[in-house]
């Protein structure tokens, strides 16, 4: 247990040395946040209490999503770009023969990586917003507490999708062209270009049953308390999806080092 | 083309990457046709009219960012060093900076911009005239290049601050971001500042409220649009400026 901590802290400080990339990310967060601030503005006062949401609500969507976006790695975060790569290029052997799980060694990474970025990009944009615009926060420390475990849940059920991902290198070679078809289906399925109360009819319950849903909607719903089944379904229905991607992880994992074969030197 | 043809080595990936980044690029206008569903006009905006704007400036970035878009990887090489090669070799380093990593994958997005423009241009009763037809080519054209400095401007950044890659995007793709939408829905100082500051209105919203008659906001001449290639001549200027003082002020790390 000891090792994966460590990993985790020295990941946390890895990603803590970028400070500049660090900032002009939260700057861009920033001002995507204006921008999709002014376009809901309109989206909400042309039809009002569209998908449940009012515009308060509408606003803090936007800064919380901002915020998250690099946390959750809705875009494909790092360390799983860095596997990818790994295995690709044939590296992820040093991973395999350390005598650590694999998927656990890159999940403290993504740990480590994520609450930093958490704690700086999602911090900076919503503190921004929250002194131009008149945000909703949660009101009760039991909300608080489910704040915080729908995010870290988010950040597993991602984590478990990248993770497949970067493994699909060991049957396809070249795992780029999947990695980009996952980040299309992240961008639109977990709410980063609308959110996915507003999507109509069929296509919003589909969305809204995906695993990206449990990455990004559900944790802002629950900050937002409007999950439509209420918040504890919307943790049921994250934690659900933790669990058939892990197992599958697991399944790819062994099926994988059965497959690689070393070729010493 | 080296780097057209090591992208081409995997033909089915390249597809693969090729598809879906015209869908990633084009997941923006599918929220507008989500929005749509819920109301009849945006902004004084209908959704040919919205499509229109939304295929103009996808397009114009597409553009620039497959010409220009790898000058942003600056910061790297010159952590690198491989910026020393550059200089040494008899090429200008900037011919470098923009084919380093050349990324032909980048086509998908002005491909999914032209189907969005042909739709629009199909449905909107537009009166042709020569002028107008020439304006759309011209604005075309100008905005690329608008776009296309505002990536060099960003480059040269670097010089300055060598992990500020991410900065350039607020500019560059957040700018495709804000001019997909008619302007005057932010508010008169972001008009502004896009007028006078950062000219991300004279990319394609002066142009197309000159196709569309429209008036232009803050009590602006509507033939201010026809001054988008002035404006491209002017940002052409700085971010050449731009670029030669940050390689002046280029200091090798050494190792």
């Amino acid at each position: 247990m000891g090792v994966y901590w460590a990993i985790a802290v020295r990941s946390f400080r890895r990603f803590s040395t970028y400070r500049i990339a660090t900032l002009s990310g939260a700057f861009t967060n920033t001002v995507f946040g204006f921008i999709f601030c002014g376009v809901y503005l309109t989206l909400w006062h042309t039809s009002p209490g569209l998908g449940g949401y009012d515009v308060s609500d509408a606003l803090t969507f936007v800064w919380l999503q901002q915020g998250l976006l690099a946390p959750i790695g809705i875009f494909g975060a790092t360390t799983t770009v860095e596997l990818g790569e790994r295995v690709r290029t044939g590296e992820v052997a040093v991973d395999l023969y350390r005598p650590t799980h694999l998927m656990i060694w890159w999940l403290s990474v993504d740990a480590g990586r994520a609450w930093f970025q958490l704690l700086t990009r999602g911090g900076a944009p919503l503190l921004v917003g929250a002194l131009v615009f008149d945000l909703n926060f949660p009101t009760s420390a039991a909300q608080w507490l489910a704040v915080a475990v729908a995010l870290a849940f988010g950040i597993l059920v991602s984590f478990g999708v990248r993770y497949l991902v970067a493994l699909s290198g060991f049957w396809i070679t070249d795992s780029r062209g999947l990695e980009s078809l996952a980040m299309v289906l992240s961008l639109f399925f977990s709410g980063t270009i609308l959110p996915l109360v507003v999507f109509p009819g069929w296509i919003g319950e589909v969305a809204r049953a995906t695993p990206w849903a449990a990455t990004l909607q559900v944790p802002i719903d629950v900050w937002l308390g409007r999950n439509p089944g209420g918040v504890r379904s919307g943790l049921l229905f994250q934690l659900f999806w933790i669990v058939v991607l892990f197992l599958a992880g697991r399944l790819v994992t062994v099926l994988a080092t059965r497959k690689v074969v070393i070729a010493g030197g | 083309m080296m780097w057209v043809r090591s992208s081409l080595a995997y033909p089915a990936s390249f597809l693969l990457m090729l598809v879906s980044q015209a869908l990633i690029t084009g997941t923006d206008f599918i929220a507008v046709l989500l929005m749509f569903s819920h109301l009849k006009s945006f902004g004084g905006f209908s959704l040919a009219e919205m499509a229109l704007l939304y295929g103009t400036a996808s397009m114009t970035l597409g553009l620039a960012d497959l010409a220009t878009g790898s000058v942003e990887r600056i910061g790297q090489r010159i952590r690198g060093g491989e910026l020393d090669v550059w200089l040494i070799r008899p090429v200008p380093a900037f011919l470098q900076a923009v084919t380093d990593n050349f990324a032909l994958r980048r086509l998908g997005r002005p491909l999914q911009a032209l189907l969005v423009m042909a739709i629009a241009l199909g449905n909107l009763p537009i009166n042709w005239t020569v002028p107008k037809v020439l304006l759309l080519a011209i604005s075309l054209i100008s905005g690329s290049i608008i776009f296309a400095a505002i990536f060099v401007l960003g480059a040269a950044f670097q010089f300055i601050s060598i992990d500020s890659a991410e900065l350039a995007n607020s500019f560059t793709y957040g700018g495709q971001q804000l001019t997909q939408y008619p302007l005057s829905i932010f508010g008169k100082n972001i008009v502004r500042a896009v007028t006078f500051v950062v000219p991300l209105a004279f990319v394609n919203y002066y142009p197309v409220l000159y196709l569309l008659d429209k008036p232009a906001p803050l009590g602006l001449p509507a033939w201010i649009g026809l001054l988008a290639p002035v404006v491209a001549v002017v940002m052409i200027a700085l971010a050449a400026l731009a670029w030669r003082g940050g390689l002046r002020r280029y200091r090798s790390t050494g190792s």
